[in-house]
């Protein structure tokens, strides 16, 4: 018998499509019959950052070519709601009274096609009276300009407001013979995925029909059910193709929340798609956290102390981004090291910025860059080499639950082997031996190794389950229904492949069917690398039961005791123990149970709690010390996820994080003069990382399966990112290490490193 | 104003406005949907298509400066329902994961090796350089792309 699929490099089942005729994302859906008709809405924006509305104008708006109607928030009777993270932050979906970040929304605007909406939004008249810009995270904490009045501050959620232990300041160092601090900005980016927002909304029947491009459909439905006031089965959202998220597309927005509202006071089918320009300033930023760091220990390079205090930039409202720094940076604080002391603080302030949302790693890649970056300072302190006093201080190899001390359990855990790993394939001795070289040889080109070693959470936000179901109809072929939500992760490939390894139903004759709630009511959605171990292990536990329950049918079939039916999966059909000849298919077995369904099975998986991938990374860069330009040259991930699925996938799914934590290292920053006016809002400015800037990656394979799903998997999706940002930002430092630079913030962009090596050798 | 223009080998004769794109006419008045558009400002290379065989930013250029072009998309690659050897080479080396980029990377990749049939990594990295995806990191594009080179 052939051994399992899983574990096999299968190609994906959905390239075909993407390759020939491209995908169907929701501007791709013309020949839906539902849009017919269709009016377009463009939204007026802010030009500012901070103010008071005087006055809305839109009369002009409404003598413009095309346009059908326009709104304001009352308008369209909005009031405003609460934020969910903070009930004393309150907002409209269109602004009332107030507006608190440039880009957010003012009024909309209905016209026949979408550039009239375009044009006419420019005679749209605002009287602002403006109010302090809050840019600076730090001013805002302390200002007593308040983004939201009734909050009574700036402040709008904190460890210790919440009744966590504070940081007890030098006082947790006083044993310490050698103390650092630092100061780390990890800055302000943007998710960019390759497909803005866009959403259509139409009324059929009393029913809100909603496509939007998203990463939860059935979280969308809720917010949508909410914004609508409507009953939850009164609202169906479909998911077309999704164009990329990184966490940015898990909620809807206010440009998606408004659109069952403007659909019903215009009595059309209304689409919405946004420019580049406006998704840069209307889709969530990721990161933006300020770090201050002091690491104490001994001489010889053992750790004892770390105490990590965070300010979360949350932008213009309390979004997801707040929430990040207390319930995914500060759980991971403590990373991969057994140290004694361990304290950390985080604090979420607003500022009159785009709102922080979650972007791939979502609080876990600042917890990993702060403690990486904190060893380095530690080693150069005590002039030791960094991956020394990483060994001396790693937790050793643990295999079951291990509870750090800043109070998580961690489930299996093996960083040494990682880190061995790595620095093999990297040759990292070599790699040192040439950087001695071009030192002493005074060389213009220095050479510079950053190593980090990390480990993660997965799978760790509620609901830790997910729904899954398998059909099989009549003509033998089977449906998997999952409510996880693939928009580029392979689901259909790797979720037919476990299906497949329990049903021997061929991939070829299975299909997966995500995002619509009317077909699947119940889903997670795809976030937070939680795909594969929930719904992964949903479709795995609904096939075992589907087998199940077609073996009982199979031996009625057969006359046969059930305990004697056997499957076999390389043919798909069941039989007698030892009489192979005989046999029921799934055609068979699924017409029997009902000739126009088939066979149904569904069930939720719950996790007994989250997963905590690790790994190690090497970068390896060149740095010019004339003109302070980096060129990343080698990049060596081991990356331990579990037990693999399908490896293709996997690759992909590192490569591409790796791409986007070196971006973050190298080259993006969403910025703001001091006006709180983007200045980064195309891809042009944003320095949007490309192929030329990237050497190929050299994934290193390690697998430490979990005990806690029977699959054995841990997420991937965004380990790349969390290894790597602290690995090449810690190489472009390295190579400046004996000219005394120490530290560059993130971009380490030719100005910021020429200015370091400028002030170190001043 | 009155375009014909060869979209796939076949000859369409339009009434196009002035300011309409050429991305705009492929995907709108021809229905050609898998063209996609992924920025405002010649950044992103997701409009890429094929003008006389030479690839070009569809967004950069009005559908009238098209009049009397030969235009293919990524709907005209595949010939009987066989792949191009570049759509071959993306699938068997995962080049694409949400699939956004993927038409115009395709069509990007097929340009640079039309103008260097065996190119260095190196070169493959350059000329690619103004195609952005956000999902791959590039790394199994580039490696598609040498495959497609290799197998020619």
């Amino acid at each position: 018998m052939a051994g399992s699929i899983l574990g096999n490099r299968v190609l994906r089942k959905e390239d075909p499509k993407f390759l020939t005729t491209g995908g169907k994302y929701i501007e791709d859906l013309n020949d839906e019959p539902m849009f017919a008709g269709a009016l377009h809405v463009t939204y007026v924006r802010s030009t500012v950052a901070h103010a008071k509305i005087i006055n809305i104008d839109l009369s002009e708006c409404k003598n413009a070519p095309g346009v059908v109607a326009v709104f304001t928030a009352s308008d369209l009777g909005l009031e405003e709601e609460a934020s969910g993270f903070n009930a004393a932050a309150k907002r409209a979906h269109l602004a009332i009274g107030k507006v608190r970040w440039v880009g957010e929304l003012v009024a909309a605007i209905v016209t026949e096609r979408p550039d009239q909406g375009e044009d006419a939004t420019e005679r749209a008249i605002i009287d602002y009276e403006t109010l302090e810009p809050l840019i600076d995270l730090e001013h805002a904490m302390t200002s007593m300009n308040l983004i939201y009045e009734e909050c009574g501050s700036n402040i709008v959620m904190g460890t210790v407001e919440m009744g966590m232990p504070d940081n007890t300041g030098d006082e947790l160092f006083k044993d310490c013979e050698v103390v650092v601090k630092g100061r780390f900005m990890n800055q302000r980016v943007a998710p960019c995925p390759l497909e803005a927002r866009g959403s259509a909304a139409t009324w059929i029947d009393g029913r809100l029909i909603q496509w939007i491009s998203t990463q939860h459909a059935q979280g969308v439905r809720n917010e949508v059910v909410k914004a609508n006031k409507i009953d939850a089965e009164k609202v169906r959202i479909i998911t077309p193709d999704v164009g990329g998220g990184f966490g940015a597309k898990i909620s809807a927005y206010s440009e998606e929340l408004l659109l069952g509202n403007i659909s019903k006071n215009v009595g059309k089918p209304v689409r919405w798609r946004e420019t580049r320009s406006e998704s840069m300033v209307g889709l969530g930023h990721g990161r933006a956290q300020l770090q201050y760091i002091t690491i104490g220990g001994t001489k010889e390079g053992r750790v004892t102390a770390y105490q990590l205090n965070a300010i979360q930039d949350s932008g213009g409202w309390v979004d997801v981004g707040t929430v990040l720094a207390p319930f995914m940076t500060r759980p991971m604080a403590q990373g991969v090291y057994d140290i004694e002391k361990m304290e950390c603080r985080t604090t979420s302030v607003v500022t009159n910025t785009t709102p922080i949302v979650a972007y791939r790693g979502a609080g876990r890649p600042e917890a990993t860059a702060a403690i990486e970056r904190a060893m380095d300072l530690f080693a150069a302190e005590i002039g030791k080499d960094p991956v020394d006093v990483r060994r001396m201080n790693l937790i050793p190899k643990f295999m079951q639950p291990y509870a750090t001390k800043i109070g998580h359990v961690y489930d299996v855990g093996d960083y040494g082997t990682a880190l061995d790993k790595a620095l093999a394939v990297a040759k990292y001795s070599e790699a040192r031996a040439e950087q001695a070289e071009r030192r002493k040889r005074g060389d213009k080109i220095q050479l510079g190794i950053g190593v980090s070693v990390y480990v993660e959470i997965t799978g760790g936000v509620d609901p830790m389950q997910e729904h899954a179901k398998v059909n099989v109809l009549p003509n033998g072929r089977a449906v998997v229904y999952t409510g996880t939500s693939p928009h580029g992760q392979g689901h259909v490939t790797s979720w037919a492949m476990i299906a497949s390894s329990e049903t021997g139903i061929s991939i070829e004759d299975i299909d997966v069917v995500w995002g619509d709630t009317d077909l699947v009511p119940s889903g997670g959605g795809t976030m937070g690398s939680r795909s594969l171990q929930h719904g992964g292990a949903a479709v795995q536990k609904v096939s075992i039961e589907l087998v199940d329950e077609a073996r009982k049918l199979a031996a009625k079939l057969l006359e046969a005791n059930e305990s004697d039916v056997v499957l076999d999966k390389n043919t798909g059909a069941f039989h007698v123990a030892g009489t192979p000849a005989i046999s029921k298919s799934w055609s068979d077995i699924a017409t029997a149970a009902d000739t126009k369904t088939g066979l149904t099975q569904e069930g939720i998986f719950v996790a007994s709690s989250a997963t905590f991938p690790f790994g190690s990374h090497v970068a390896i860069v060149e740095v010019d010390t004339e003109t302070g330009q980096v060129k990343h040259r080698r990049h060596i991930a081991c990356d331990d996820a579990g037990k693999v699925v399908n490896p293709l996938i996997l690759d992909g799914q590192i490569h591409g994080g790796i791409a986007q934590g070196t971006a973050q290292a190298l080259l993006e920053e969403f910025r703001y003069d001091q006006d709180g006016n983007p200045i980064t809002t195309n891809f042009a400015d944003y320095t949007f990382i490309s192929a030329a800037e990237l050497p190929s990656i050299e994934v290193v394979h390690m697998e430490t399966p979990t005990f806690v799903n029977p699959l054995g998997a841990k997420g991937i999706g965004e380990s790349g990112s969390i290894g790597s940002t602290p690995a090449v930002q810690s190489a472009v430092i390295d190579a400046l290490l004996h000219l005394g630079v120490r530290h560059i913030d993130m971009p380490t962009t030719p100005e910021r490193v020429w200015s370091a090596i400028a002030s170190a050798s001043a | 104003m009155k375009v014909s223009i060869t979209v796939n080998g076949k000859e369409h004769h339009s009434d196009v406005e002035p300011r309409t794109l050429l991305v705009h006419y492929i995907r709108e008045t021809l229905e050609l949907t898998g063209t996609n558009v992924g920025c405002d400002t010649s950044s992103c290379g997701a409009c890429t298509i094929h003008l006389n065989g030479e690839a070009v930013k569809s967004c950069t250029m009005l559908a009238v400066q098209a009049d009397g072009d030969s235009v293919t998309t990524i709907e005209g690659l595949a010939k009987d329902g066989v792949m191009h050897p570049m759509q071959t080479a993306f699938m068997e080396n995962h080049g694409l994961q949400c699939g956004y980029c993927t038409p115009g990377m395709v069509m990007a990749a097929i340009g640079l090796l039309n103008e260097n049939p065996k190119p260095t990594e190196e070169q493959v990295r350059m000329g690619l350089e103004g195609n952005l995806c956000r999902c791959t990191g590039y790394h199994n594009i580039v490696k598609s792309v040498l495959a497609a080179a290799s197998s020619k």
